[in-house]
């Protein structure tokens, strides 16, 4: 089963959680396999330390065109709506990195004297971090957009009992391209007004998808109760609480995973664990 | 006028605790919550809305099923898988339409429409601390630099209608185009970094952009107690990059009381951390000037 | 000689606007006979990316030679190139008074952009 670890609200301990659950997974047997897809700020190797095997580079297909057989019609200028394909004085001028690869120019031109070629935007490293299978995408700086770097860290997934994504932050383009064929979105949040606002929003973006949620609350012992009351209402299950204690603070900080850090959390885990696969075999 | 741009990286390390304290203690200025997939800084102030403004975004693509004679070709040429169709009736998702207007040209029976989207609203409030300027976007709709670009030229707007000289500006996570589009043409940038592995690295990300952009960056590292000795490197690190550090901001509980009180940390209790917080003001608004 | 000058407003009166891109107007001032026509950027001002590109096919259309403005960014300005448009920096003031500097001589032509592109 595919689950995507997800929060409105960047901070919220998404990849502490996602580290964590992931590796005992693959300590407990599972065919695990652990995801970044957090592609703008890939963060679970500092956790995770995996043995890096492989690294592809990522691209998107952006045009080219051949200039000599060119009639500079500037119909490719017209139909490209992210202005990446001008014909200014007699010349035709590409800006890959703002073309979205829709392909339509090399489509569309009446001549045929455009052809697409490979743009990297990034980069998709796979390895093993002990039995864990590792992989994770990384945008190259100054990239705009990163679905489709997410979609190609997705089909690069390798077979396995549970997939475990970390999945971007925010509400928006890359959340949906990584929530789209998971079976469960697990959504992190806080008990406070900005952890609230944000899970809303979350939780509504799931929905959009037909995804079924759980949340698990993190820092639990901080703020106000609106959290649960709002799960409540909503009828979304609760599957853990984590405390605010400083040494997972301090773990954090020390890039080490909590269950490795701190033995007395390893109980709330597996009981996570075991919930998230329980709920697999009930959707299957 | 001056503007200052607050940022992260990475998601969580206080940011708006920061710039809501700066909202609070600044004076004459105009606040703009540029961070719009997560604008928190209205949930914190509750401010009057005054004014609305429609934004649009790209443009979503629509099958009208009277013209259409089920040929395929959309389907066909769509890259973003956005077309499918069911009993012969052909649909757009606009989830997954990207709204490059491809089908629009290829439909031979002219059966598809293409209209600019509507992504969300651009909200002028008055707030406790003075005007700011947010945005609200329609669920699944993302920030993007010209959503960032309106929100920062209607609180330019503000600040001229007000005779403001300051704009504070709480920037989006990440290192795209939003954040260019919030860092571009300001006079300071101020990096919020916490002493996590993953701050830092998310921090020289962003001092990367910044310094390539030519503009002045100072740092400042919130719950710096943590991890003391991560704190030493973070600040190490900037100095190696010739970023100044504006000051430190220690870990305290009073931060998340304050913000469930629906208050800024400088609002809600005078203890250390918050002199901390106004310590780095004093230093921002120096640079500032 | 044909140019357009980027301008906040429809009037050889108005501020320049320092952007190429976004700018809200472009006043074409032929210096030759004095006389000016303004042409709205709307469009452009709106684009959600690739303004500055636009910007400058819009200019190359209007058969200008040279542009006025603040600042510009590499993609107009491998554009303008491209259209044998150049550039001129350093506008201020009202349009009518940067055109003076440009009478005068004293504005001079950039051979590299001045800011990095998504100047705002």
């Amino acid at each position: 089963m595919k689950v995507a670890i997800a929060s409105g609200k960047g901070g919220t301990g998404k990849t502490t959680i996602a580290t964590s659950l992931s590796h005992l997974a693959a300590n407990l047997n599972h065919r695990t396999v652990y995801a970044d897809c957090d592609v703008e700020e890939p963060n679970g190797h500092l956790f995770l330390k995996p043995d890096i095997r492989d690294t592809r580079s990522a691209g998107v297909l952006v045009p080219v065109v051949n200039e000599d057989a060119c009639i500079h019609c500037g119909l490719c200028g017209d139909v490209c709506l992210y202005n990446a394909i001008v014909t200014l004085g007699g010349r035709v001028l590409v800006y890959p990195d703002l073309c979205h690869n829709c392909g339509g120019c090399a489509l569309l031109c009446p001549v045929g004297v455009i052809c697409e070629t490979s743009h990297e935007i990034g980069t998709i490293d796979r390895g093993k971090s002990g039995t864990l299978q590792y992989i994770a995408g990384r945008l190259n700086v100054g990239q705009i957009s990163c679905t489709p770097l997410i979609r190609a860290v997705k089909q690069d997934i390798p077979k396995a009992d549970l997939v475990i994504i970390d999945a971007p932050p925010g509400t928006a383009c890359p959340l949906i391209e990584t929530l789209h064929d998971c079976d469960l979105a697990l959504l992190v949040t806080e008990p406070t007004p900005f952890g609230l606002h944000d899970l809303k929003r979350a939780v509504q973006v799931a929905r959009t998808l037909d995804l079924p949620v759980a949340v698990i609350i993190n820092r639990a012992d901080i703020g106000n109760g609106d959290v649960r009351d709002y799960c409540a209402s909503e009828s979304i299950r609760i599957i853990a609480e984590i405390p605010n204690d400083r040494r997972v603070a301090e773990a954090y900080s020390q890039a080490k995973l909590i269950t490795s850090a701190i033995d007395e959390y390893t109980p709330l885990f597996t009981g996570m664990l075991a919930d998230i696969i329980e709920y697999g075999k009930c959707t299957n | 006028m001056h503007e200052l741009t607050i940022i992260s990286g990475k998601g969580g390390t206080g940011k708006t605790t920061i710039t809501s304290s700066f909202a609070v203690l600044a004076n004459n200025h105009v606040l703009a919550d540029a961070d719009v997939d997560a604008a928190n800084l209205h949930v914190l102030f509750r401010p009057q809305t005054l004014h609305a403004e429609p934004f649009s975004g790209g443009y979503h693509a629509e099958i009208i099923s009277a013209h259409c004679n089920g040929c395929g070709k959309c389907r066909e040429i769509c890259r973003f898988h956005a077309i499918s169709a069911s009993n012969g009736q052909f649909t757009i998702d606009d989830l997954h339409c990207e709204g490059c207007g491809i089908c629009y040209h290829v439909c031979p029976e002219n059966a598809i429409d293409l209209a600019p989207a509507s992504t969300g609203d651009v909200i002028t409030a008055q707030a406790r601390c003075g005007p700011m300027v947010y945005a609200e976007l329609n669920i699944a709709e993302e920030n993007s630099g010209k959503l960032v670009t309106q929100v920062r030229a209607q609180a330019q707007k503000l600040a001229k209608q007000h005779d403001c000289d300051t704009i504070l500006i709480d920037g989006p996570p990440g290192l795209g185009c939003p954040v260019i589009a919030s860092l571009t043409g300001v006079n300071l940038v101020l990096i919020v970094a916490e002493p996590t592995p993953s701050s830092m690295h998310d921090m020289q990300r962003v001092i990367e952009l910044a310094t390539h952009f030519n503009i002045e960056t100072c740092i400042c590292v919130n719950k710096w107690d943590l991890n003391q000795s991560m704190t030493a490197d973070i600040e190490k690190c900037a100095e190696q990059h010739g970023v100044q550090l504006a000051g430190r901001v220690r870990y305290d509980q009073a931060v998340t009381d304050a913000q469930v009180n629906g208050k800024a940390i400088v609002e809600y209790t005078d203890n250390e951390a918050a002199q901390d917080v106004r310590r780095v003001w004093e230093y921002v608004s120096q640079r500032l000037r | 000689m044909r140019i357009a000058i980027t301008s906040t407003g429809p009037d050889t009166d108005s501020q320049v606007d320092l952007r190429f891109g976004r700018a809200a107007y472009f006043v074409v001032v032929d210096t030759d006979t004095g006389l000016s026509t303004s042409h709205s950027n709307t469009q452009n001002l709106n684009a959600a990316q690739g303004a500055g590109l636009q910007a400058a096919k819009k200019v190359a259309d209007l058969g200008v030679e040279a542009i006025i403005t603040g600042n510009i960014g590499p993609k107009a300005f491998s554009a303008l190139a491209a259209a044998n448009i150049k550039s001129y920096l350093g506008a201020t003031g009202t349009v009518s008074e940067t055109l003076k500097l440009f009478n005068a001589g004293s504005l001079q032509e950039t051979t590299t952009p001045n800011v990095a592109g998504h100047w705002t």
